[in-house]
């Protein structure tokens, strides 16, 4: 997993409430076995018309999405199914951080372990990020800020754990690895076994 | 001290390591649940770093997402009816369980079906049980009183490893359900209208536990139900206390506890629900006997109806806006009496026998409308052959609708079931949103009643008036 520190970079703006995972890739793709392209799939359906030609008016076919790295989104983003195959579509397509007012739990589980930063921030700061699309924004994961333009910055919240995973690439399973000795210990001494 | 909830005790009960500030609670699972769609990534992982399953007697393995549901007798006829990506994924899966160990309810298996529906069936859902899966519908296992949660393929991972999951506990919710149900309306009615009532974004961050007096009038399907969609409310899991009535169902299931451990089970289980004094961190109460019949209208569940009244107002929000205008409804008109395509009963949200039994009765000497199709998937090949035992095919096939083996199905479209681009689709499952069953594909939410009506009618129809006539 990359590690990911501090990301400046342009946004593009889906201002959508409650985007499910069923239009961050559609369930047809996920009879794949890999993660190998995966980012093509992403919001199919919005992003391809019914002859499979980029539709023009969607965000993330615009001139400008080369290189843009920080997706806002409406309320509860990534809503719906628990399949990873989401922010592994983010992240192939070269999305860091997701920003919204709420991201849906299990989604939001799923992209600390892919090296996607959920951003959670205040209404204010949200409205002003949809009301102005394309600008610069600077996620700090060290400082848990996401800072807008004019200079303002907003707090998002980040467990330490996490945090530290993110930043430093670490993978998790690693960690829980070693709690070998405490696992072996638990199923030695509970009172029922399953 | 104030008393401890249901959840509290069953999460207190499995933990490992306690959580930090720096660091997670490290969480032990009792049941690991796993289909053929969220697992390759995770077993690729495992073999990439040549780790093996640390418990496969607690992994459940199954094949329902991209499963077709036409009979599939040998690993060939699988080549002939799958397109070629879902049958490579099949194929994986089978693979993957042969070489970590894991026993597969595969082809052949009187208990394959979809994975929510058959852990309960085999009693290997119990209550005090943590239970996961790479779906986020394992909400379902709740009703027995586990706590049972969606979980991503990278966890699936460390579950398989470790049997264990990082996780920082959630909040709760306590939902009073209070009032006894009227005639024509059931259980899915009432988890729509709670969503409604809560929204789409309502759980975030919590855990449900349900609570109420017509919980001891549910059955444990009806409970399911519930418990199913509970995460279309935004919360991970819900969960019930068990009682006298989660007892009969498991007792004498084939995994659950037998004899002395039985009583063993009995008297650990009799502890689990909630003290009267627990503290849940927000209250919501519903009242059940005021419900309707309900009907979605838009692109996700909580944009949900009574199926009489009118599609709510134009507030002039784009994502209101965008859902009506991909549904084809109007703003402030009814869509009773819109005209449907397809009704599909099935899914892991309404596909026991509860739901059949009741389907069936209903379109009993009925016809289903010219210009709908119908199909009718059983949960489980469990189910199926219950319901051919008691001539539920015959009905349904003799109505006009189709029967089919065990799965997903229509339910997310993934097997070649699916909606066609613009048609209108009365479902018993639990998403509607856009291209859910099938690209380009408008789904309306509904119960087994509507859905029946629905089809009988060819419309949009509201199942109090099918009994009326
Ligand atoms: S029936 Fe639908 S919701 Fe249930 S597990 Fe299958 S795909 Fe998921």
């Amino acid at each position: 997993m990359e590690k990911i520190i501090r990301i400046e970079s342009k946004t593009l703006v889906l201002p959508l409430d409650d985007v499910d995972t069923d239009q961050i890739i559609p369930a047809r793709f996920l009879t794949t076995t890999t993660r190998d392209g995966i980012g093509n799939a992403l919001f199919a359906d919005w992003r391809y018309d019914a002859n499979g030609e980029p539709n023009a008016d969607f965000v993330l076919n615009g001139p400008d999405v080369a290189g843009c790295e920080v997706l806002v989104a409406g309320r509860n983003f990534g809503c719906g199914s628990s399949r990873e195959h989401a922010p592994w579509a983010l992240v192939d397509f070269g999305i860091r951080a997701v920003v919204s007012t709420a991201i849906a739990d299990i989604f939001r589980n799923n992209s600390l372990k892919n090296g996607l930063v959920p951003v959670i921030v205040d209404a204010d700061t949200h409205q002003y990020l949809l009301d102005n699309p394309g600008i610069t924004v600077i996620v700090d994961v060290k400082q848990r800020t996401l800072s807008l333009p004019d200079g303002r910055t907003a707090t998002f919240p980040i467990d330490g754990f996490s945090r530290h995973c993110i930043m430093n690439g670490i993978d998790q399973l690693g960690f829980l690895r070693q709690q070998e000795a405490a696992i072996a210990d638990f199923e030695t001494n509970r009172p029922w076994t399953p | 001290m104030s008393g401890k909830s249901l959840f509290e005790k069953v999460w207190d009960e499995h933990i490992v390591v306690p959580e930090t500030d720096d660091a997670p609670a490290v969480l032990y699972i009792d049941l690991h649940l796993i289909h053929e769609v969220t697992t390759p990534q995770a077993f690729a992982l495992l073999k990439d770093q040549q780790l093996s399953v640390r418990r496969p007697d607690l992994t459940l393995a199954t094949m329902d997402h991209s499963t077709p549901t036409v009979p599939v007798t040998t690993l060939k006829d699988l080549e002939v009816v799958a397109e070629a990506p879902a049958a490579a994924q099949i194929r994986a899966m089978i693979d993957n369980c042969e070489h970590f160990g894991i026993e597969l309810y595969g082809f052949g298996s009187e208990y394959r079906g979809i994975v929510h529906v058959i852990g309960p069936e085999l009693g290997a859902t119990q209550p005090g049980k943590t239970i996961v899966c790479g779906d986020s519908h394992t909400s379902t296992h709740g009703a027995f009183g586990a706590l049972a949660f969606g979980i991503g393929s990278t966890e699936a991972a460390h579950v398989l490893v470790t049997q264990c999951l990082l996780q920082r506990k959630p909040k709760i919710m306590a939902v009073t359900i209070d009032g006894a149900l009227q005639t024509g309306v059931s259980a899915k009615d009432v988890i729509l209208a709670l969503i409604g009532q809560i929204g789409v974004e309502g759980g975030v961050g919590h855990v449900i536990e349900y609570l109420g007096n017509p919980l001891a009038g549910l059955n444990m399907e009806q409970r399911m139900t519930i418990c199913n969609m509970t995460i279309e409310g935004g919360a991970r899991a819900g969960m019930m206390a068990p009682d006298a009535i989660t007892l009969e169902y498991l007792a004498g299931r084939p995994q659950a506890p037998a004899g002395a451990d039985w009583d063993a089970a009995v008297e650990r289980w009799r502890k689990l629900p909630s003290d009267p004094d627990a503290r849940f961190d927000r209250e919501v109460s519903l009242d059940a006997s005021r419900l309707e019949p309900m009907i979605t209208f838009g692109t996700n569940p909580g944009m949900v109806i009574p199926v009489t009244q009118p599609v709510p107002t134009d507030t002039g929000d784009p994502s209101f806006r965008k859902a009506l205008d991909y549904m084809q409804v109007e703003a402030g008109k009814p869509i009773l009496g819109k005209a449907i395509d397809i009704v599909f009963i099935g899914s892991c949200t309404n596909s026991r026998m509860t739901d059949l039994r009741q389907a069936a009765e209903m379109i009993k000497g009925h016809k289903v409308a010219d210009s709908v199709r119908m199909l009718v998937v059983p949960g489980s090949q469990s189910i199926k052959a219950e319901a051919e035992a008691e001539g539920l095919d015959e009905i349904f096939i003799s109505a006009g609708a189709e029967w089919r083996e065990s799965g997903c199905s229509m339910c997310l479209g993934m097997n070649g079931d699916v909606v066609g681009r613009g048609q209108l689709a009365v479902s018993t499952s639990n998403r509607n949103f856009e291209g859910r069953q099938g690209v380009g594909a408008r789904t309306v939410l509904a119960s087994p009643a509507t859905a029946v009506a629905s089809a009988i009618s060819g419309t949009i129809a509201d199942p109090r008036e099918l009994n009326r006539h």
